[in-house]
């Protein structure tokens, strides 16, 4: 157990009196950052970036790492309040989150994400400690058409998920490719679907696309279902905190799960938005309350939360060992790794173990910290609820319209924002699936350029998608999913029309 | 101290304070805007941000200047902003080539001539990369080896500098490649470790962390003579040691990406002298200095017609290629 020695030595690095300050500090930037929108871990990380380049690497890192979980934290908490996703791997916490908050539990729904996001953290911060030199060979093996399999399986893990029909599922996915096509091309290089606005060459931003769609929709939803002008009655009880998280162990199916996911998605590195939306997926799937997901369900919460956390901190390990960065916080900090005079890559262990050392256990010790400060927290943000919709709605709008314009301080942001924000209010209506969207706003150009990568390199043939062991087992897997309901809903057809009880859903299972 | 330093010491004065005039003439009043046309940790951004630090240090100019990304488009986000922002002397534009190549191949709403050179501040060299345990050694080993088979060869962007350099590389040798674009060098670096590419032409600062790793290794850098020594990359080479590829058979004696700077369109010559100068003074720091090693580039000055025959020339050669690729956009 070499890598326990070494662990302990950076145990005695992070935890000193100026690190354990860096990194308060750090946390309470990043719950900042992460809460508002539009801002998020990326900026936050590359604003503080030109004030360290004066430090040690090691203290410099602590900082930046430590803002990074504190962003992850607070990126939930919008979500579950407002419906606003301040990250964008917090979409999928708003599906169950959010109505938790409205239905009078704020408390325990930002409790159990929090809960749930420090035992993702944690299961990926032990991963690293462990696996890392294994893991980085495993990150070397993905391929253009491992890549594509990934966000296959990903997508699979959402066609023809219970509640909204499945060709309605479809519809909202080819919506959301064709709004990820926007822009330039990677593959060919040329400009689709600008439609004559010089500006849309940049693409469509996804918070822009996010808070449109999740914020003012729903806000328009709710100025016409009901006048809210009655807050929620949210009892605030330090108690239901604890209540919350001690709950939490009921779930291990769910949280161990999750954190696979997570875990999975960041080092290959799939990314922990597309982790969350994954686990979200296969949760609603494969749970025994499935078919309540969406009406405020804690498991509902714990999956995105926790394979959003266990994919942000496995993240850093191909940044660390291999030099790529699994997202987009990473990348910024790998560029800060340059300027402190350090080469991100498998020499990085060899060479500079304190700095190395040092970071791993202040992500033991970081996230630690982050979900004390956090759940101390969560009684003031729970409070935030009381407020009038009446208040709170033009609030809302301002946060949207700010955080679009700050994506890129382009005027064009916030109008698209806003036209999201009948799409979404449309969607809502027509009870279209707004998570299917989005996954093909965020991941579908990305698996459009893995799919053609490997096109390419297998001069047009789908062989390559077959050609080893691992692409094999992920595309088969993809198919699996994507089949499941087609099937269940064969062998329901079979049956009497009886509801379906534990029992058969049980033999349903043995017969896939 | 004597004389003659403070005489040297005054004529150093005097050189600093050429433009002067200039300054007098035109002084920025409120923040400056800086655009990297490349997301953050990018080549293009990290130049920003150094020049940048080195502005603010060295208190350059009184006003704050803050760094922004709009690296949509492949870059051409930051330039359709630079052009859309005529006439406005607080934004300054960073890229790369890209300002001049893009327009001739891809559709996009921006050409260079909207905007007002500064200068070019940096080249980044292109070496040819082979995986670490490759039973190629030369560029005439690639070369061979390349004409047996189909080699894949992986580079940033589409139709972009890197793919350009490898349909140089396909004329020059007599071989066919097929080339597979990824969004950066970063992760092009990374496909060629994992053993999915045979091939690339990244950059030496894209690729170093690899080479120290024992990943992969460069055959051959596209320069007419060797890089600087420096410092050693591995145990026993540094970039020194590589050969140039026109010494090892494979005839492309020179291609490089230089840093640019621009101005947005319709900029008065005071204010446009103002950021050369302000540049220049950049270049003089021992932080420059730095940054240049530690990126492994080449430390270039170009501004004024110097800048406008690189451009005129690179643009020629590309019409070239692009026209025998049929990439050429009317």
């Amino acid at each position: 157990m070499d890598n326990l020695g070494e662990l302990l030595h950076g145990f005695a690095i992070a935890v000193t009196v100026p690190h354990l300050a860096l990194m308060v500090v750090g946390v309470l930037l990043g719950i900042l950052v992460g809460v508002l929108p539009g801002l998020g871990a990326p900026n936050g990380v590359s604003l503080l970036l030109p004030l360290t380049f004066g430090m040690q690497p090691v203290s410099a890192i602590i900082l930046l790492s430590s803002m990074y979980w504190g962003a992850l934290f607070g990126g939930s908490v919008t979500s579950i309040l407002f419906n606003i996703p301040g990250e964008p791997s917090s979409v999928a916490t708003t599906f169950d989150g959010y109505p938790m908050a409205r239905d009078g539990r704020p408390t325990t729904a930002l409790a159990t994400a929090f809960g749930s996001a420090a035992f993702g953290a944690l299961i990926g911060v032990i991963l690293i400690t462990f696996l890392a030199s294994w893991v980085a060979q495993v990150a070397l093996a993905f391929g253009p058409a491992e890549y594509f399999a990934v966000y296959f399986l990903a997508f699979a893990s959402f066609v023809g998920m219970g509640g909204a029909a499945p060709i309605k599922t479809v519809v909202a996915l080819a919506i959301g490719f064709a709004i990820a096509a926007i822009g330039i091309d990677t593959v060919s290089g040329s400009v689709r679907l600008t439609m004559g606005v010089d500006e849309l060459v940049k693409g469509v931003n996804f918070v822009v696309a996010v808070m449109g769609l999740f914020g003012i929709g729903e806000l328009l939803v709710a100025v016409e279902e009901e006048f809210h002008a009655r807050a929620v009655s949210s009892k605030i009880d330090w108690r239901e905190v604890f209540r919350a998280v001690g709950r939490l162990p009921r779930h291990s199916v769910a949280l161990l799960r999750s954190a696979a996911i997570g875990c999975w998605m960041g080092i290959t590195p799939g990314g922990p938005t597309a982790a969350s939306f994954m686990s979200y997926g296969i949760a609603r799937r494969f749970s025994r309350r499935g078919r309540y997901f969406g009406t405020g369900e804690v498991e509902g919460i714990i999956s995105p939360e926790t394979a959003d956390h266990a994919a942000g901190t496995s993240a850093l390990l191909p940044m660390l060992s291999l030099g790529i960065p699994g997202s987009a916080t990473a990348a910024v900090m790998m560029g800060g790794l340059m300027i402190w005079g350090l080469n991100p890559g498998p020499m990085l262990f060899v060479d500079q173990k304190d700095f190395v050392w040092g970071l791993i256990a202040s992500m033991y010790v970081g996230n630690i910290v982050a979900v004390v400060l956090v759940l101390l927290t969560v009684p003031v943000f729970a409070a935030l609820m009381r407020i009038p919709f009446v208040i709170i709605a033009p609030l809302i709008v301002i946060i949207c319209v700010v955080g679009a314009y700050s994506v890129s301080n382009s005027y064009l942001d916030v109008v698209m924002m806003l036209g999201f924000g009948v799409v979404g209010y449309l969607f809502k209506k027509l009870f279209y699936p707004l998570a299917p969207l989005v996954l093909a706003i965020v991941i579908g150009d990305k698996a459009e350029d893995a799919f053609r990568q490997s096109m390419l390199m297998s001069k047009g043939s789908l062989g390559i998608f077959f050609a080893n062991k691992l692409v094999t087992c992920l595309i088969v897997g993809g198919i699996a999913l994507l089949l499941l309901p087609l099937v269940l809903q064969l062998a329901r057809l079979f049956r009497k029309p009886a509801p379906p009880t534990n029992e058969t859903i049980a033999q349903e299972k043995v017969i896939i | 101290m004597g004389g003659t330093s403070k005489l040297l010491l005054s004529a150093a004065v005097a050189v600093l304070a050429g433009p002067v005039p200039a300054l007098a003439a035109w002084q920025p009043q409120k923040p400056i805007e800086f655009i990297a046309t490349a997301g953050p940790g990018g080549g293009t951004d990290n130049i920003a941000r150094a020049v940048q630090n080195i502005i603010t240090k060295y208190k350059l100019t009184d006003q704050p200047i803050v760094v922004v990304n709009k690296a949509g488009g492949s870059g051409a986000e930051g330039y359709v902003y630079g052009k859309a922002s005529a006439g406005d002397p607080y934004k300054v534009i960073f890229g790369t080539s890209n300002a001049w190549q893009q327009p001739l191949v891809s559709k996009v709403a921006f050409n260079y001539t909207d905007l007002t050179p500064i200068a070019a501040m940096a080249q980044d060299e292109f070496l040819l990369w082979v995986k670490q345990d490759s039973p190629i050694k030369t560029a005439g080993d690639y070369l061979k080896a390349a004409a047996t088979g189909d080699f894949k060869m992986g580079g940033a962007q589409s139709k972009d500098t890197d793919e350009v350099l490898t349909r140089m590389i396909e004329k020059a040798g007599k071989v066919k490649l097929t080339y597979i674009p990824f969004k950066s060098g970063a992760e092009t670096a990374v496909q060629l470790a994992g053993g999915h590419l045979d091939s690339h032409v990244n950059n030496p600062s894209e690729s170093i962390g690899q080479w120290r790793g024992g990943t992969q290794r460069p055959l051959c850098v596209f320069s007419p003579k060797r890089l600087p020594q420096g410092a050693k990359v591995t145990a026993t080479e540094g970039w020194g040691d590589v050969p140039t590829c026109a010494e090892q058979g494979l005839d492309i004696k020179q291609y490089e990406q230089p840093r640019t700077v621009w101005l947005p369109g319709k900029v008065t010559p005071d204010q446009a002298a103002f950021y050369i100068d302000l540049m220049k003074k950049v270049q003089a720091t021992p932080e420059w200095k730095d940054y240049i090693e530690k990126t492994s580039q080449v430390d270039t000055f170009l501004t004024g017609a110097e800048f406008d025959k690189f451009i005129k020339e690179d643009l020629e050669h590309l019409r070239l290629v692009a026209g025998e690729q049929g990439w050429l956009v009317k």
